[in-house]
């Protein structure tokens, strides 16, 4: 008979939610129940199963885990143009040794926000962000708006648990105390739950941000100046008025906003008009993140480097310049010799000059589940899965940081212990090739 | 059982009041003992430090070097890394970026190099403290922890209202526990929470703070008495309201009044000094002497300053309406982040000029609290790095403290209307190597109520800073010729030796655990985490951590 357990408070690491008033139920290897979890998260606890196969193989290959260590170490010392990248879906605790090889070797190290929200990043570093933690709007928004971003979906307890619905100290009423805005290029499923949908034309971010900003500051504009985004001049009168006179703003923004025309320019426009309303109320912003730690991965490559992603450490010091160390161009340009892949699967989700570039060369996969990266790596390591096997630290969204719990054992090592085996080979080697010199 | 004898240095420790004289040092196992009675005992390791200055390691107590707001300056300036020295990666060694707000590794390499041993970070929201623990434990060859944000905490400020002490007492003791923190910071004390609330800021002491019924004088108060009640080693840090405002040296004053005696720190206080009104740049001016005065007569409290440096830097603060009015005057971009129920933050890249009047004077204001303030021991070094500057800036700062020429040729330079608004050309002090000794270390130490820091007795942990004797003190100051972390050699000649240690000092006060109840009831209501997720466990803490007790002071 497998015994019961009951795992409370236990995180849902599978959006940026990071919902950490999950109760677990735990038979053996199984979790059974996740109260308070949404269907994402459900989901994401009950499929969860082992992965029946080896812990380490090379080439396919069953091998123990000190033999694909030490391949793992090889291959990545004799590169010349090493990368790391993934990062997102593994803990804090293994970021950081992931970073600390790719400073040992030289690596680029990326992880998968160059492919969400890098252009925020982007935007950050020219405007700043006027932002908060999620508490502060449970407690005090009264306008909420989301752009570009679909959380009946993508987040799905972001309403309840945050943004729309709670009562929180000054909006004690929760939901009838708010007013909620969605601005989108489609009728999403999100939309039903505003009060205001304004459906812009595609690619018509900037430009519906931009004049959001002038009529904030007072701006007279002619209605044919909006002619091609979708929206009336009184609309985004009627929207800019109710941004200067609510309590308390805020704008949520999801890769419709930084993965579409314009990119870092519509965050920058969208950080600009929250920051212009600070002169009349106050007004925040913030990007839906969608991984659970990729916020994680933005602070630990940002503290150990200075850089939140896309860093160079191939001349011994950290470079920052996104287009040029992102992944899918290191490997699309074929200038990567040699991967190590954390968490993330680009050969099922990369464009095809980058994949057929990974094709080539050697590379590491550590993945709790098997993917078309771990199926075509050197070395692919099956590690145990976070939030659900190992303990640790998560970021959410807001960049708070969570615990994890463990809710059961896994047969598989965490990504940290495979990550600190590989760390400790690495320096071996370069220890004894120094000392040779 | 290693046994390490550093002989022949002249010895500079202003605790046992020697100057300068010429002594052996003992250190076992990383600490320092008496010269050890059986004359057959001979140290496995002998340092020749003839000819040469040893001083205990350098405390910072008040810097910014890890956390929530730190990390978001990083990711706002890359231009300020591009400008900088990068740190390289060696074989034994983390490659890092440099600047006014420095990469985690970089921050505690660049200390040790500066014969730094321990720093503190001033102002962390106990939600962020998970992170800031995480960032000090990638922060090596530093003893470290930091100050617990408190002064626009709802919790705090509800029993502030109801006059309620025992429950302010087991809270606070409760939320140090929780985050693992150090001390009780203050941040604009009310005012960050009216900035949260709509917008404004708070000026009057007595004025209420938005819907609590209560005062900046009163959580000053309050505040100040739970630590003296908790016997917390380090006293309330209180940085006032109205920072960086002409006139504010009124508020800075009558905070210091409405301490009424208890202990307290006043933290970058030149920041607090300036006379003058609010929008008339014309009449600003130092009250450096008039709040130094008071500071003398007043034995209950200690300062630091929060000198300026010219050049640019990276302003984060907690106090919120703060980054709002200097993104206002730069116009130039701006970080703010608010946290639930506790902190704001503000972050702004600033550059201070010498030909700005305003500027210079912030520097001159620096230096007159060094000089004004007649005991050392109550006076520590800061930048409030990178605030005023990067704690790099330290040795420069020596030099114009113990060289008035020095400071004089710089006044030349600047605006010549600080002439007029300050008294910095008439002070002709010169801070003697015990004076700096006091104001690096010794004092700040003795301040945290770190008694194995700051000196080279018996029983103080073996932090050494050993220099080159120069006449060229600001060299002597920027190179160490060898710096000792817990009986290792961590740093010969600038080059890093020894890339890993330090540990993390946190309080663990006790408190009455009836009252968690309501906290928890609270914390349930209006937070977005589990309350049981909230306290930040042991795993987090650098080297294992050290408990800092509670109530042994004398
Ligand atoms: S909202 Fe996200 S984090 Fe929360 S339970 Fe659903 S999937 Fe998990
Ligand atoms: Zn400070």
């Amino acid at each position: 008979m497998t015994e019961l357990k009951v795992v409370a408070n236990a995180t849902c690491t599978f959006c940026g939610c990071v919902c950490d008033d999950i109760e677990l139920t735990v038979e053996g290897d199984h979790i059974t129940k996740a109260k308070n979890a949404c269907v994402l998260g459900k989901a994401w606890f009950l499929n969860h199963h082992v992965e029946p196969g080896p812990s380490a193989r090379i080439r396919g290959k069953e091998v123990s885990l000190e033999e694909a260590m030490d391949e793992a170490a090889r291959i990545l010392t004799d590169a010349k143009f090493p990368i790391v990248y993934g990062l997102s879906d593994t803990t804090c605790e293994a970021q950081r040794v992931a970073v600390a090889i790719a400073d040992w070797v030289g690596a680029c190290i990326d992880t998968t926000t160059s492919v969400c929200h890098g252009p925020s990043g982007m935007a950050f570093q020219g405007v700043g962000e006027v932002t908060c933690s999620l508490g502060e709007v449970k407690n005090r928004a009264d306008l909420v708006i989301f752009w570009g971003c679909n959380p009946a979906e993508s987040h799905p307890r972001h309403w309840t648990r945050y943004s729309t619905m709670p009562k929180g100290l000054f909006v004690p009423r929760g939901r009838k105390d708010r007013t909620v805005v969605l601005v989108d290029v489609r009728k999403t499923k999100s939309a039903p739950a505003a009060d205001i949908f304004l459906q812009i034309r595609p690619r018509m971010d900037f430009e519906v941000l931009w004049v959001l900003r002038a009529l904030v500051k007072g701006l007279k504009l002619d209605p044919a100046d909006l002619a091609d985004t979708g929206v009336s001049l009184q609309q985004l009168e009627d929207l800019a008025g109710k941004m200067k006179s609510c309590k308390f703003g805020v704008l949520f923004f999801g890769m419709g906003l930084s993965m579409t025309r314009g990119k870092h320019l519509n965050v920058e426009a969208a950080l600009a008009l929250t920051r212009d309303l600070n002169d009349f109320t106050r007004f925040y912003a913030a990007p839906m993140r969608g991984h659970g730690n990729v916020t994680g991965a933005d602070n630990v490559v940002s503290w150990q480097t200075g850089y939140p992603f896309g860093v160079h450490l191939g001349k011994g010091f950290p470079r920052f310049n996104p287009g040029e160390f992102t992944t899918t161009d290191t490997l699309a340009r074929k200038e990567a010799d040699a991967a190590m892949i954390i968490a993330s699967d680009p050969m099922g989700n990369f464009s095809q000059a980058a994949r057929d570039h990974l094709g080539t060369i050697p590379y590491i996969a550590l993945d709790p589940k098997e993917t078309a990266t771990t199926a075509a790596a050197t070395v692919a390591f099956t590690t145990a899965t976070y939030g659900i096997n190992v303990p640790g630290t998560v970021y959410r969204m807001d960049d708070v940081p969570i615990p994890l719990r463990a809710a059961f054992d896994s047969p598989h090592p965490s990504d940290e212990l495979v990550l600190r085996g590989i760390e400790k080979r690495v320096r071996a080697l370069q220890r004894a090739s120094a000392a040779a010199r | 059982m290693t046994l390490l004898k550093i002989s022949g240095g002249k010895v500079v420790d202003p605790v046992h009041g020697i100057k300068g004289e010429v002594l052996d040092l003992w250190i076992r196992d990383g600490v320092i003992i008496a010269k050890p009675a059986n004359p057959e005992e001979t140290p496995d390791k002998v340092i020749d430090a003839s000819g040469r200055l040893i001083m205990a390691g350098g405390v910072d107590m008040h810097c910014h070097i890890a956390g929530p707001k730190v990390n978001l300056a990083r990711k706002m300036r890359p231009e300020d890394k591009r400008n900088a020295r990068p740190v390289q990666r060696t074989l034994l060694t983390r490659s890092g970026t440099g600047g006014s707000v420095p990469s985690t590794f970089a921050t505690g390499y660049l200390y040790a190099g500066l014969g730094y041993t321990t720093a503190f970070d001033a102002a962390v929201p106990p939600l962020g403290a998970r992170h800031a623990h995480e960032e000090l434990q990638d922060t090596p060859l530093l003893d470290k922890g930091f100050y617990v944000l408190m002064g626009n905490n709802h919790y705090a400020l509800k029993q502030i209202a109801a006059n309620e002490p025992g429950r302010l007492r087991d809270f606070t003791a409760w939320l140090l526990q929780a985050s693992k923190g150090y001390a009780i910071k203050l941040v604009n004390p009310g005012g960050v929470e009216v900035w949260k609330s709509g917008g404004g800021n708070i000026h009057e002491l007595d004025e209420q703070v938005g819907h609590f019924s209560c005062t900046p004088r009163q959580i000053i108060q309050g505040l100040a008495q739970t630590a003296m009640d908790l016997e917390l080693p380090h006293p309330v840090h209180v940085h006032c309201n109205n920072l960086g405002l002409p006139g504010n040296w009124r508020t800075t004053l009558a905070t210091m009044e409405a301490l009424e005696g208890r202990r307290a720190h006043l933290t970058h206080v030149q920041f607090h000094s300036y006379g003058g009104e609010p929008d008339r740049q014309d009449l600003f001016s130092s009250k450096t002497l008039e709040l130094a005065e008071y500071v003398n007569d007043h034995p209950n409290l200690t300062v630091d300053v929060g000198q300026v440096l010219f050049g640019n830097t990276t302003s984060m603060t907690g106090d919120g309406p703060l980054g709002y009015y200097l993104h206002k005057v730069t116009g130039g971009k701006w970080t703010n982040a608010d946290t639930e129920m506790e902190a704001g933050c503000g972050i702004v890249p600033v550059t201070y000029r010498e030909k700005s009047f305003v500027n210079a004077l912030q520097w001159a204001i620096g230096l007159e609290w060094y000089l004004l303030v007649k005991d050392p021991w109550r006076v520590a070094m800061s930048t409030d790095h990178p605030n005023g500057g990067s704690f790099l800036a330290y040795p420069q700062i020596i030099q114009l403290l113990m060289d008035r020429n020095c400071r004089r040729e710089v006044l030349k330079r600047v605006n010549p209307r600080v002439l007029e608004r300050s008294q910095l050309w008439d002070l002709d002090r010169e801070y003697s190597l015990e004076e700096i000794a006091i104001i690096t270390r010794a004092g700040p130490a003795r301040c945290l109520g770190l008694k194995n820091k700051g000196h080279l007795g018996p029983g103080a942990d073996a932090d050494i800073t050993i220099y080159n004797e120069s006449a060229d003190i600001r060299a002597m100051f920027e190179m160490p010729w060898k710096v000792i972390k817990d009986g290792v050699v961590v740093v010969d000649q600038g080059e890093i030796r020894e890339a890993e240690g330090g540990r993390t000092y946190y309080v663990h006060p006790e408190f009455d655990s009836a009252g968690v109840n309501d906290i928890q009831k609270w914390f349930e209501s209006f937070y977005t985490i589990q309350f049981a997720n909230y306290p930040v466990g042991e795993e987090y803490l650098a080297g294992g951590g050290v408990r800092s007790s509670c109530g042994s002071r004398s």
